[in-house]
């Protein structure tokens, strides 16, 4: 059967929506980052969802890179954010920073400034009233590092 | 050492207000080496509290991914008129207080 050309771009245009950041389960990642992770959340299960990393996907200096996590969440009494843990996987050191909130927070969102040593993943885990947590991960390229470099 | 605090001047009660602070610090990561390869050592602000009229409405602890010249940024629930205190404690017995105060109506 041929092709039409119909067919044949709408197959095309179907494939080219990849999105620039990607979205993969924590399994992934490297031992360090894992035990970073393991370190705050302990055995619990960790979901994906209502947690939002706006970071850009692609940076030239990674000695400071803006950044802001969001959590979808009422923040009312029963129902809030206990906790924001942020976490890269090929700095130095797998932590970026904690932030505790609650209730009189009103809003789950806080912004930063982070480095990053090399192209790589940012893992950002909100911890909630109920003690369940949620992450979302970003892949960020990195085009000049930060950390290590020498001191003049 | 020199903050920078972004808080509104007037707010109507039960708003959610958001505070940016800044302050100047070298957040040196304790990772880096000079020239002829000696270790630079770490000194890095370790953690930030704000207050609002004395209870804790925000904390956060920093580590040497976060860029120099520590920039947060949060939300709170503007209640009563009152004081923001804001406290960086660091590397080296560093530690600096900044303050700034709100009108709820």
């Amino acid at each position: 059967m041929r092709t039409t050309r119909r067919q044949f771009l709408s197959l095309a245009g179907s494939v080219t929506v990849i999105p620039i950041v990607t979205l993969r389960p924590l399994e992934a990642t490297p031992a360090m980052l894992n035990t970073a992770v393991r370190n705050i959340v302990g055995e619990a299960p960790i979901h994906t969802g209502k947690v939002k990393l706006d970071i850009p996907p692609l940076v030239e200096n990674g000695n400071t890179v803006p950044m802001t996590v969001s959590v979808a969440s009422p923040m009312t009494a029963d129902d809030y954010v206990k906790s924001i843990h942020v976490f890269n996987e090929k700095n130095p050191q797998p932590n970026i920073g904690n932030f505790y909130l609650n209730p009189s927070s009103g809003r789950a969102q806080i912004s930063t400034r982070i480095r990053l040593a090399d192209t790589q993943k940012v893992v950002a885990i909100a911890r909630l009233s109920d003690d369940s947590f949620w992450q979302v991960a970003a892949d960020i390229v990195v085009t000049l590092a930060a950390c290590t470099e020498e001191v003049n | 050492m020199a903050a920078l605090i972004n808080v509104p001047a007037k707010a109507k009660r039960g708003d959610i207000i958001e505070i940016r602070t800044l302050t100047s610090h070298i957040m040196e990561t304790g990772f880096r080496h000079t020239m002829d390869g000696a270790l630079v050592p770490r000194d890095i602000i370790t953690s930030f509290t704000c207050r609002y009229n004395g209870a804790e409405i925000f904390r956060a602890d920093l580590f040497p991914a976060i860029a120099a010249n520590p920039y947060l940024s949060f939300f709170t629930v503007a209640k009563e008129s009152g004081k923001f205190e804001f406290e960086w404690i660091g590397d080296n017995g560093y530690s600096s207080t900044a303050s700034a105060s709100i009108t709820v109506e």
